[in-house]
């Protein structure tokens, strides 16, 4: 029994070989699909990844409250320069009240302009708390971050980011020196590691650029510093009334992040029925993310589908034309006793070979998605500068992830197509009338 | 003895154009085990159809073919199949052999539909094509051979799986003299080692070899007589 599937395996491997360049286009068309399949799975993959870990630097415990600043035609009626987004007063009274909430990161952040021994940096002064550096996962390089007796005590501590840190002390350690900010100085107490930028999640948060940032903490910078800001813009001041910039409140339970956001939105509501606040739950984001994924995959599989169903018909076309092309070899062999099924397993054998020879080079073409990829980006980009400069972020840095069931399931679908569409021919071949075959010319 | 093949009364009608042609109309025959007839007629006359039935390539209107003891007119599809594949050595004009397969494997074919190929049958594969002359060339492909040589490997695999009888269609109607001269003696020789060989031919001197010639006209037999004591009286 083995030795006879061996040996029509055997006899379709040497039909097949007959016509070398046929079958070589008939299994490209399956190893496309194939390779289509694992390729399209992994990029999607990589991007929504890319996108959920993102979301989840935010903190999936996390509600983050932001200060909004409130369009120009509101304020344009306002005499004077009118306060505007979260207060310390609503911070207490969401702390306070709300049970669910176990921590709250409060963070007043401004630009500024800082100075040492003659350098200087506009950057990003940043008032926080100790916990801002494991929350927007910033590691420390030299020294230390804020401590709570830094807030505690208003210390006029300081720590600079990476960037900040190189620009004013390009030559020595910074650790130890006072830095020149408005009319005050500050002491660095640490340099925090580099740390890539994030990008704006869904337009609800904007994009961070850590590099050019100086912490110190946020007592010190609601005292020294206080709440009034003048920017001077192109020549004009612009006054600003901020307290708080964006509070993060951890809450608990992931299972009430939801309810707790409405509890938290409602109580903002109350006090700025203007609207100058935000409310971003990444939990909500990180769900909208999953459904985009499904979306997503959805998509690239029905796409990779089209590919497959392509390579099949080229199947069936190359083994109908083989049936019609052998109609005398069949004739011979169902008069030497072969019976109907002996035929359509010959033939049948035929396209699963084909198709799992496609199968099997698509996976390989799958796995080497990433490479490829890689390779290509570089090719374009030493090629097309400014093109790929203005492609979306998203293609630009996509590290496409092989999702582990897309190879089974590809190779799957491949023999399965060579299944279903070498059937038909086989059934065809099967039927034909002996006694007619053997008279085909 | 049971006559190897027994035709009884058989009618064979198509349908063709809305009118019904009468292939066949009611041939009856026997044929005694270790006999060599010769099937003759004009085109037209019903031997190709009376070949296919007796190759179990078709299926008569009517009547009963037996095969020994076994009736072969209500037999499905799959066991035609085997009993071809089994019980009919067949041989034709065109040779009918498989291109991409050598020598051996065309030898071979119908043992591997009739349950497959083990070693005790490599070996009988391998005497038969010593026995057509054949032994060096087992590894060649058909397009390599001669005519002749292409027929003579038919005629070792038509007796691969030991058949009850031969069935040949035209067997030298592609082939010279010569070479005519060959296979007839091929088949003659088999003859007389007993096996029971159908020919359909319309050659005169073919059919003359044989030991009986039976005519068909019109899809009836016209005449039905022995030649062997001709044969003799002639040598």
């Amino acid at each position: 029994m083995i030795f006879n599937w061996l040996r029509t395996l055997q006899l379709g491997v040497k039909s097949l070989l007959l016509h070398p360049l046929r079958s070589l286009l008939t299994v490209l068309g399956i190893f496309i699909g194939v390779a289509s399949v694992i390729w399209l799975l992994a990029i999607g993959e990589g991007i929504s990844q890319e996108a959920q870990r993102q979301i989840e630097g935010l903190g999936a415990n996390n509600i983050i409250v932001r200060t909004v600043k409130l369009p120009s035609e509101v304020t344009a009626s306002m005499r004077g320069t009118v306060p505007h987004g979260i207060t310390r007063d609503d911070f207490e009274r969401i702390s306070e009240t709300v049970p669910t909430i176990t921590r709250a990161l409060p963070i007043r952040e401004l630009r500024q302009n800082f100075g040492y021994a003659g350098r200087k940096l506009d950057g990003r002064l940043v008032g926080c708390t100790p916990e801002y550096a494991e929350v927007t996962q910033l590691k420390v390089a030299r020294g230390r971050f804020l401590s709570d007796s830094d807030v505690s005590k208003k210390h006029n501590y300081c720590v600079l980011a990476h960037g900040t840190a190189e620009t004013l002390f390009p030559f020595e350690n910074p650790i130890g020196r006072s830095i020149h900010v408005e009319e005050a100085y500050y002491v660095v107490v640490g340099v925090m590691a580099k740390r890539s930028p994030t990008s704006g999640i869904g337009g609800s948060l904007a994009g961070q650029d850590f590099d050019r940032d100086v912490y110190i903490p946020i007592s010190t910078l609601w005292s020294r510093i206080g709440d009034f800001i003048i920017t001077r813009r192109s020549g004009s001041f612009q006054g600003e009334i901020v307290e708080l910039s964006q509070v993060t409140f951890r809450i608990d339970d992931v299972k009430h992040v939801m309810e707790t956001a409405t509890l938290i939105e409602d109580l903002m509501q109350r006090h700025h029925p203007n609207g100058d606040f935000g409310v971003t739950v990444p939990l909500e984001l990180l769900e909208q993310a999953r459904t985009t994924r499904l979306m997503f995959i959805f998509f690239m599989g029905l796409i990779a589908a089209i590919s497959l169903l392509v390579g099949g018909i080229g199947i069936m076309n190359i083994m109908l034309a083989t049936v019609t092309e052998r109609t005398r070899e069949i004739g011979i062999r169902r008069a030497l006793g072969a019976k109907r099924r002996d035929i359509i397993r010959q033939f049948l054998i035929e396209t699963i070979s084909l198709s799992i020879v496609g199968g099997l080079t698509g996976v390989l073409g799958g796995l080497t998605c990433r490479t490829i990829i890689d390779w290509l980006r570089q090719l374009a980009t030493s090629a097309f500068p400014q093109v790929i400069d203005q492609l979306p972020d998203v293609i630009k840095t996509v590290h496409p992830i092989i999702v582990p069931e897309s190879i089974p399931l590809a190779f799957g679908i491949s023999v399965t197509i060579g299944v279903v569409f070498g059937l038909y021919p086989a059934i065809r071949a099967a039927q034909m009338d002996p006694i007619e075959a053997l008279r085909h010319e | 003895m049971k006559p190897a093949v027994s035709v009884q009364n058989i009618f064979k009608l198509y349908e063709m154009d809305g009118e019904t042609v009468h292939a066949l109309n009611g041939v009856t025959l026997e044929v005694p085990q270790g006999d060599f007839v010769s099937v003759m007629g004009s085109s037209g006359s019903g031997k190709s159809t009376l070949l296919n039935l007796l190759g179990c390539l078709d299926r008569p209107t009517s009547g009963d073919i037996y095969f020994g003891d076994d009736d072969i007119t209500q037999l499905s599809d799959n066991q035609l199949s085997e009993i071809r594949a089994t019980r009919v050595g067949f041989i034709f004009q065109s040779y009918n052999l498989i291109p991409q397969l050598t020598v051996l494997e065309n030898i071979e074919v119908p043992l591997f539909y009739a349950g497959g190929v083990n070693t005790k049958m490599r070996k009988r594969s391998m005497e038969l094509a010593a026995m057509v002359g054949l032994a060096d060339r087992i590894k060649h492909r058909p397009t390599q051979l001669s005519g002749g040589q292409q027929q003579r490997v038919a005629i070792a695999r038509s007796l691969v799986n030991d058949p009850y009888f031969l069935l040949a269609d035209e067997p030298t109607g592609n082939l010279d003299s010569a070479t005519t001269e060959e296979i007839l003696e091929l088949l003659t020789n088999l003859n007389k080692q007993g096996k029971t060989i159908i020919m359909v031919t319309h050659e005169p001197d073919v059919g003359n070899r044989t030991k009986r010639i039976v005519r068909l006209r019109d899809g009836k037999v016209a005449s039905d007589r022995e030649l062997e004591k001709m044969e003799l009286s002639n040598v």
